[in-house]
């Protein structure tokens, strides 16, 4: 049976455009860290390290754990690295839960990273292959159709982009490690910048972010005296599907309604508009939040855009969502699905500061990504599951 | 800078250029699909369990699992099922901005792929717009994407929603 | 130290891509998708059985990002299946489902691996994986590292290049019982240290072939196991270790990662294991790793060939767990000892102990 398991300890570095004032080791480390500090253990205390970040090529190092483990006191103990495209800050995660819950081992240091301005992320995304066609769209290009799809199929109107944006910028503000700080962040000034792949502007778009994410899972009987209160997992799931397939839902894939009732079903969430306190989803274009509303079961299909346009999902909403600024205010790849779980984490933990949602009880954490094709949710909760 | 000067600053950038070659292998089904561009025909693929007609074909249907090895030939015309307009600069780019990009569903095909949209300005692209393919002059002709210049519209009347809205 | 008792898994099903030095005209799909329906089809079973799939690769031996990506499309994952990867090898992916599979709401896993090492200069490409800052730039290639070892072991006194020979000889002899295997000899010792050498004490015989490969398993928990085959190989333990990267702060000549995952395994309690599959590509790295797992000279190492007869880069380790788990399906072995191995000079070591019986499972934890 399963063993009861909890976050302890989280730890996030700056996230910057470039920390060139960091090695990768001093990224993930002040990460590891930060997060040790908060749990109240040090490096002994670590039973074993679980890795992930997007593409090697980003870096232009070839399986990094194998260098990183000193870095991140792995030496003599289990270090494992995953790597599932967007979602691996997320299935990472979970990979590291997973061995508290199968009660392999106490305390698990999990730890994401992405330092983009090591290289040139779009060219690593985009290695020319021969017999293709010339380069296309460029990275939001692969969304920015199906946007255009959802906008059609729930006749959303094209401002509901904008609120979002604007949302997710405000909320960063009150996100010290937050990449992007906009105080001037308005519906105007995002409709007036540059439109990239039409419909999507600008300011529509994530940035590309150095940083890393770290957290410390405990065991029931290791909690140890972290420094808030442990958040426990009530609920994990993966899910997957092929990239392209006919007859696809590219909007509303099923693997990510399959996903979030697999991970309500273990939380015993029947309503997540009123049982789910705070989420953390993973939205890198504006346009994802009404979509991955309906697609999580916030809203009826075709209704996401009403609730986004209502402020249900802005921090004095019934349902806020990322109020850490998301991925659309900072977004080091590999970790932003990881900041997405230990952001949930600290709402519940009641340490998230200025973008604390008073009385959190239970939060989601979400993360896609491929072609929307890889899934990874957690649900956290202030009580024990 | 002197000498002591310069050990005490930090490094904060190391340039390390990395190049490799790989031999690049299409495998035998994207191999079909190669070749009939080369030819200037579209050659798809149907999976034996589903019978959906997949172009390009990886060799196996995504579904099931299994080889897909009937080949199918397709017209060169088809529908826009959506698309974007690429307003933004980028290394590697091969037309001027701003250019549409759409999923092309070619007639008879059950999975679309991404092509270019030309001969009409950018905001007269519509979702559901018929669409053929224009190809590069016979001795320009290759086994790469590269064969297709581009699509155009055909000037049919454009498809109904609900024809592809499976393919969204 | 004895860890808590685990949930009985087994390995059920294997099977694997014949190993080649250049696959040149299937890509990774479809040298996966084969492979994949055979380790079904030998016990009958179907992904929809089942309850998770997780894969191990490297986007560098293909030269491009997200390769394990379109390398799901061998599976079919539809409908949507929980599934992971890791830039591992697939021994690791393997480690990954069974710890899920403790947790009892699973009763089997497909595990797979691919790679195919002819695309690019496997050498150059393996540098990538040295310190990004100090070494890899430097792009040693991993022989040249690997002949450090073997010199190390050899002025310690551990080793004799007669004794690399011994190795070569006797897994590549092994390997004609073995029709996956790339690289077949009936060469004594003798004839074979007249190679000539390639990175000094290393000649031709101690390096590991260029592969191309796949790899798959079936894990199957309980009486699952038993319906689909007759004498399941049951985990009995595995456990993973690492070691610090620099070499220069490391005895080369010593694998303690290996020892301490064996520990950890249960390797060294109970009966004495009387085969073992050990991942070393490189012929003296079979010395040290047997030296760790304590290996006495009744145990039948590598009676595939191991990686000196064919070393599919991240299919390894997997096929090492495979060709053990067959042994003892075939009651050629009653409890056997499976090794894989990543990173330079046997950096990273998993250690896999299989059984015939489900007694007393242990492995793994603080």
């Amino acid at each position: 049976m399963a063993e009861r398991c909890a976050v302890v300890g989280v730890g996030q570095t700056l996230l910057r455009s470039k920390r060139d004032d960091v090695s990768i080791p001093g990224l993930v480390r002040e990460a590891a860290k930060a997060a040790l500090a908060d749990a109240g253990v040090g490096w002994d205390d670590i039973d074993a390290v679980v890795i992930g970040k997007a593409p090697d090529m980003f870096e232009g190092t070839m399986m990094p754990e194998l260098s990183l483990a000193p870095a991140l006191g792995a030496v003599g103990k289990p270090m494992f690295r995953v790597h599932t495209a967007g979602s691996v800050g997320g299935s990472t995660a979970l990979v590291a839960a997973h061995l508290v819950a199968a009660g392999i081992h106490e305390r698990v240091l999990t730890v994401a990273y992405e330092k983009q301005s090591d290289s040139d992320a779009m060219w690593a995304l985009s290695v020319p292959q021969p017999f293709s066609a010339p380069l296309l769209a460029g990275a939001g290009g692969y969304f920015a159709p199906h946007i255009r799809a959802y906008m059609r199929r729930s006749g959303a109107p094209e401002h509901i982009g904008r609120i979002v944006a604007v949302k997710d910028r405000l909320n960063a503000l009150k996100n010290p490690y937050a990449h992007l700080h906009l105080p001037d962040i308005d519906l105007k000034m995002v409709e007036e910048s540059v439109m990239l792949w039409d419909p999507l502007r600008y300011l529509e778009a994530c940035p590309s972010s150095d940083g890393a994410a770290a957290m410390v899972l405990a065991s029931e009987g290791a909690l140890g005296s972290p420094a808030f209160p442990p958040a426990w997992v009530h609920g994990m799931a993966m899910r997957s599907e092929p990239t392209m397939f006919a007859g696809r839902d590219q909007v509303s894939p099923r693997a990510g309604r399959e996903c979030v009732a697999d991970v309500f079903g273990q939380a015993g969430v029947t309503r997540p508009r009123e049982q789910i306190d705070v989420a953390e989803v993973y939205v890198p274009f504006s346009w994802y939040e009404p979509m991955w509303l309906e697609n999580l079961g916030f809203a009826e299909p075709g209704e996401g855009w009403k609730l986004t346009e209502s402020g249900a999902t802005a921090m004095d909403g019934d349902i806020p969502w990322n109020c850490s600024g998301g991925v659309l205010s900072s977004n080091p790849i590999g970790a932003s699905g990881m900041l997405r779980f230990l952001e949930a984490a600290m709402q519940v933990r009641g340490q998230a500061g200025e973008h604390q949602i008073d009385g959190a009880r239970l939060a989601l954490g979400h993360a896609y990504g491929g072609g929307s094709q890889f899934f990874a949710m957690w649900v956290v909760g202030a009580a024990k599951p | 800078m002197s000498g002591a000067e310069a050990g005490t600053q930090p490094v904060t950038v190391l340039e390390t250029p990395i190049h490799l070659d790989y031999v690049f292998t299409p495998g035998i089904a994207q191999s079909i699909f190669l070749r009939g561009l080369a030819r200037g025909v579209f050659l798809g693929q149907r999976c034996p369990t589903c019978g959906k007609v997949y172009i390009p074909s990886r060799g196996s249907c995504p579904v099931d699992g299994v080889a897909t090895d009937e080949v199918v030939e397709l017209p060169d015309t088809g529908i826009v099922t959506t698309y974007c307009v690429v307003n933004v600069p980028f290394a590697g780019q091969a037309v001027e901005i701003p250019y549409t990009c759409a999923q092309v569903l070619l007639d008879g095909a059950n999975i679309s792929f991404m092509g270019l949209i030309q001969e009409v300005p950018a905001d007269q692209v519509r979702m559901g717009m018929r669409v053929e393919a224009v190809w590069v002059p016979p001795d320009e002709l290759g086994p790469s994407l590269a064969s297709v210049k581009y699509f155009r519209p055909t000037g049919e009347p454009d498809a109904l929603y609900e024809s592809y809205e499976e393919y969204l | 130290m004895s860890a808590p008792a685990r949930r009985p898994v087994a390995v059920v099903s294997f099977a694997q891509a014949r190993n080649v030095r250049r696959e040149a005209s299937r890509n990774e799909v479809e040298l996966l998708m084969p492979v994949v329906s055979e380790v079904f089809a030998a016990i009958g079973a179907s992904k929809d059985d089942m309850g998770f799939i997780c894969s191990g690769s490297t986007d560098y031996l293909v030269g491009g990002p997200f390769s394990f990506v379109t390398a799901l499309d061998a599976v079919g994952v539809w409908p949507p299946r929980a599934e992971s990867h890791v830039e591992m090898d697939g021994a690791f992916a393997l480690y990954e489902a069974w710890v899920l599979m403790q947790e009892g709401a699973i009763d089997a896993a497909l595990v797979y691996s691919f790679g195919r090492s002819s695309p690019g200069d496997v050498t150059e490409i393996l540098a990538l994986q040295l310190d990004p800052y100090v070494t890899a730039p430097l792009w040693p290639s991993p022989v040249a590292l690997a002949a450090l070892q073997a010199q190390a072991l050899i002025d310690a006194g551990e080793a004799t290049e007669e004794e690399l020979a011994e190795v070569a000889a006797r897994n590549r002899s092994a390997a004609r019982a073995n029709p996956n295997a790339q690289v077949v000899s009936d060469a004594s010792p003798e004839e074979l240290l007249a190679d000539e050498y390639v990175v000094a004490p290393l000649r031709r015989h101690a390096l590991p072939p260029i592969t191309d490969g796949a790899a798959a398993i079936v894990l199957a928990a309980g009486e699952k196991a038993r319906e689909w085959r007759e004498r399941p190989a049951w985990i009995t333990g595995i456990d993973h270790r690492i070691e610090t990267h620099a070499l220069g702060c490391r005895d080369l000549t010593r694998s303690p990662s290996t020892a301490l995952a064996a520990e950890r395994a249960g390797l060294f309690e109970g009966p004495p294991v009387d085969l073992a599959e050990v991942h070393a590509p490189f012929a003296h790295q079979e010395l040290i790793v047997r030296r760790a797992l304590e290996l006495g000279d009744a145990v039948t190492v590598n009676p595939s060939g191991g990686a000196l007869a064919a070393n599919p880069v991240m299919s390894a380790g997997l096929i090492r767990i495979g060709e053990a788990a067959a042994r003892i399906w075939a009651a050629e072995s009653e409890r056997a000892v499976a090794h894989a191995t990543s990173g330079p000079c046997l950096q990273q070591n998993l250690v896999c102990v299989l059984d015939a019986s489900d007694g007393a499972v242990v492995g793994g934890g603080a």
